[in-house]
Formats: structure tokens, C-alpha cells, sequence
């Protein structure tokens, strides 16, 4: 019988931890780590280590493996081959890592509850709740949107919530799988904001763009994929005054890269 | 003509007779709608998260079982709780138990089958953000069931729906006797038959109210649904 569950998790992750022990899920270290669906092989021997600092900005064309990547480093999916450890071990609560997906799915709720869900699921105590759901959705400017429904608010603000149902979590890494593909240029802006300040308050931030001009803006180091295979791993600013591979620079002229 | 006019006062008088054959008939459908709901709604959202060899035949029974001949389930009742039945010593074959066990049989597969697909579809939407979250198995059953309960009670209405009308095995269980398991839908065939054709028109006339409200109810419900964007 089985429940369909997280990679890496042991098998005390479904339930509550209020007393998490001290241990950091850093650094997320993928070891000649490969993903597969039947034949068709997503990412190719991926040797990687995410270690505490600046957020990690992931690039690369279409169907690089960008999201499979994070999605394995969140423990959402685990290796075909290859192996991933979260500060050393093989298996995690993950109770520290949280995501924010592309087109996050919102809970037929208003925008308090969702975050009241997901304080509940953090193992926070109701009395609680109340006063950390205000106070992270006037982190991310929705205090006046508290009560309304969270599939009546729009893009931006969804994402802005998710961002919100993502902190609850306390997270110590945060995953961002392009959290700004669909939104205008002003919500782009409202997201880089918090994503700015959530990098600043020491959460490792690890995302995936198809922006370039984001990546430049948020990164502080960069991993740039093709066809499920890291191409350069490098600090954002070398990366993008001097890459160091042809398939790199042809990315950052605009040329596309297969 | 005159037959509706006196099924008409029937209803409009209040009938005493027509009244309680109606309180016994919810009773009775209301009853079997509540144990199928406490059994199918946890059925179908495990047939929805949960794998395990076997599933694939159970949704196809469950699924196969909403189109469940009535005759049959009340043969099969009445073969469970006849006196030399494996449950004869319960000794209520004939009664308004029996009936709601038939009942209950029969809306039972709907309860399940539809739960299923709706929290299967909603659990396609929620995977990633509920595993995300480590939502255990427990929570995430209760999750989906509420945040599935408009199309939930949608569900529970078409239940009622099909308990309400149910005739074929109400007359085999209940055994049709007069004051005490005679139901709506059973005295509607006897009456007819017998030729009493105002108080069969009458219980016909609360039947048409009784789906209409509970269609009307549904619709209502999807329309806040709608409306509120939940």
C-alpha cells in the first residue's frame, strides 16, 4: 500500500515536529545524481552542492531540467541514480525546506486561511496562528487581502500568498520555481522585493528564470543547465560579464541554445 | 381532472396519511444517505490517494455498482435478513431498518465512486503543494474532502436523489405495509394499481417538490461555489 509522499523523507515527516531538532537540511549535496522517466532521461549526472549565502538562479532553455532539478533538491522526487543528502543525511523531516511553484495552487479558502493551513501543517499552535498569519501577509503586502478568497486574488497577489504559506514553514531554504513567469512587470517587482528581503533575513534561496535580466538581479551564484546537464556553476557576476563556456555566452547573446 | 383536484387537497389539507408516508420516506432515504456518506466519502478518497494492488478492480466495481439494479440489492437484503438468512437474528427484514439498509447499499456506490473522481482530480491539482508542505495522509484526506465540499454535497444531493425515487427494493425489504414501511415511492405502484389514483398523485406531486428542491439545492450550492471563487 502506499501514500503518494516525499523523496527523502523519513517516516516520521507526515506529522508535527514542534521540537525540530537543531540540524541544518544545508548543504543539499546531489552526488552524480540522474532522473528519469522511463527512458527519457531529465537530468544526466548531476554533481552539485547548495550551500548557505546568496540565492542560487537557476537557467536555461526550455526543458534544461531546471524545475526536475529543484523539484529533486526539494525532495519532491528522488534520483534515479545517484544520490542527494540534506546536511549529511539521506533522509530528512524536510520540515525546513519549503517551494513556491510556478502556478501555485491556492486552498478554497480565504487568503488567512491558507496561511493559517499551512502555520497548522508547520506544527504551530492555534493560538498562534492568528497573529503569525497577519503578520506574514503584512510581509507580503496582503493584510487588507486577508479575508478575501485566495482564487479571487490575482496573479501577483497569488503568488505573493504562496510566497507568505511558503514562510510559514520557517524555511531555511526556499525553493522559487519561476514565481514570476506569468505576472506584469509591476508584480514581477512586488515578488523580486520580498524574494530580496527573504534572502536578506538568511533563508537560501534557490529558484529557477527564464529572466535574465532577474537572474542578474537576485543571484549570487548561477547554475546554467542544457538538456539536464550543468553547463557552468559560477557566481552571478563572472557568470555574466565572462562565462566561461561557448553554450553560456551564445545563452546570454540571445542565441538559441538546444 | 378530478383525481388532481383531490390529489391536490391531499397535499394542501395536510393528509395525515400522505404526511406520514412522507416523513417515513425521508427518514428512511435520509438515513441511508447518512451512513453511505460516513462509509463512501472516506471509501472514495482512499480509492483516490491510496495504491495498493486490487484498486484498479475496486473503482471498476465501484464505478460498475452506481448503475446497481434496485430489484437486486433488495433480493440480496432480503436474502441476508430473511430468518434463515446469515443475519436473520437481526430480525428486521420488514421494517424501515431494512429498508435503509437497501437504500444505504445502493447509495453507497454513487458516494464512493464520485468522492473518488472528485478528490483524485483534486489531488492532481494539490500534489505538489500539499507534499510540499508534508501534509500526512490523514490531514490530506480531510483537506481535500473539505476543500472538495461543494461538489461533496452536489454529490450527497444526487444520492438523496436516487434514494428518494428508489422503489424496487423498498418493496422487497419493506414489504410495503401499510402505516408502518410504506414509503412515497411504494404506495405510488399500490395505489395505482389498486386504482386509487388521488393519493398516488399526491405522494407523485411531493416527489416532483421534494427532487426539485434537492435540484434546486445543488444548483444553488455550485452557484455560491461560483460566486464566492471556492
Amino acid at each position: 500500500m502506499q501514500w503518494h509522499g516525499a523523496c527523502g523523507a523519513s517516516p516520521k515527516s507526515a506529522g508535527y515536529n514542534l521540537m525540530r531538532p537543531p540540524v541544518s537540511d544545508l548543504p543539499i549535496v546531489l552526488q552524480d545524481a540522474s532522473f528519469s522517466i522511463g527512458q527519457l532521461t531529465i537530468l544526466h549526472h548531476i554533481s552539485l552542492s547548495l550551500e548557505p549565502g546568496a540565492p542560487t538562479v537557476l537557467i536555461g532553455p526550455n526543458g534544461s531540467g531546471k524545475t526536475t532539478l529543484i523539484r529533486v533538491a526539494m525532495g519532491l522526487c528522488c534520483p534515479t541514480a545517484g544520490s542527494i543528502t540534506w546536511g549529511g543525511r539521506a533522509h530528512s523531516h524536510g520540515d525546513r525546506r519549503a517551494m513556491v511553484f510556478q502556478r501555485p495552487v491556492m486552498l478554497r479558502r480565504t487568503a488567512a486561511a491558507n496561511v493559517a493551513f499551512a502555520l497548522a501543517a508547520a506544527g504551530i499552535s492555534r493560538n498562534a496562528q492568528s497573529a503569525l498569519t497577519a503578520e506574514l501577509l503584512g510581509k507580503v503586502g496582503l493584510k487588507n487581502l486577508a479575508f478575501r478568497q485566495a482564487r479571487r486574488l490575482s496573479g501577483g497577489e497569488q503568488q505573493r500568498l504562496a510566497l507568505a504559506r511558503a514562510l510559514a514553514r520557517d524555511p531555511e531554504i526556499l525553493f522559487l520555481d519561476e514565481p514570476t513567469a506569468s505576472l506584469d512587470p509591476a508584480a514581477t517587482k512586488a515578488v523580486e522585493d520580498i524574494i530580496r528581503a527573504i534572502a536578506a533575513s538568511g533563508i537560501k534561496i534557490v529558484m529557477t528564470t527564464h529572466d535574465l535580466g532577474q537572474a542578474s538581479r537576485l543571484a549570487g551564484e548561477i547554475i546554467f543547465l542544457v538538456r539536464g546537464r550543468i553547463v557552468e556553476h559560477a557566481f552571478a557576476e563572472r557568470f555574466f560579464t565572462s562565462p566561461a563556456t561557448s553554450e553560456a555566452a551564445a545563452f546570454l547573446r540571445g542565441d538559441i541554445v538546444i | 381532472m378530478t383525481e388532481g383536484v383531490s390529489a391536490l387537497d391531499l397535499v394542501l389539507v395536510g393528509d395525515p396519511t400522505l404526511y406520514s408516508i412522507v416523513r417515513l420516506s425521508l427518514f428512511v432515504s435520509l438515513s441511508a444517505l447518512t451512513i453511505a456518506s460516513f462509509i463512501g466519502m472516506p471509501l472514495g478518497a482512499f480509492l483516490a490517494l491510496v495504491h495498493f494492488p486490487g484498486r484498479t478492480f475496486l473503482v471498476v466495481v465501484t464505478n460498475a455498482f452506481m448503475g446497481l439494479p434496485p430489484v437486486l440489492v433488495g433480493l440480496a437484503v432480503f436474502l441476508l435478513l430473511s430468518r434463515s438468512g446469515p443475519l436473520g437474528f437481526l430480525g428486521i427484514l420488514f421494517t424501515p431498518r431494512a429498508m435503509i439498509v437497501a437504500q444505504a447499499l445502493l447509495v453507497l456506490p454513487i458516494i464512493a465512486a464520485l468522492t473518488r473522481q472528485t478528490v483524485e482530480d483534486l489531488w492532481m491539482e494539490y500534489r505538489d503543494e500539499l507534499t510540499a508542505m508534508r501534509i500526512g495522509p490523514f490531514r490530506r484526506v480531510l483537506t481535500l474532502l473539505w476543500d472538495a465540499r461543494f461538489s461533496l454535497v452536489t454529490i450527497l444531493l444526487a444520492g438523496f436523489g436516487r434514494a428518494a425515487a428508489e422503489v424496487g427494493s423498498l418493496m422487497i425489504v419493506g414489504g410495503n405495509i401499510d402505516g408502518f414501511t410504506r414509503t412515497i415511492t411504494t404506495t405510488i405502484a399500490l395505489e395505482t394499481s389498486k386504482g386509487d389514483l388521488p393519493l398516488a398523485m399526491g405522494l407523485g406531486l411531493v416527489l416532483i417538490v421534494i427532487i426539485i428542491i434537492v435540484n434546486a439545492v445543488a444548483w444553488s450550492v455550485r452557484r455560491v461555489a461560483e460566486i464566492r471563487g471556492v
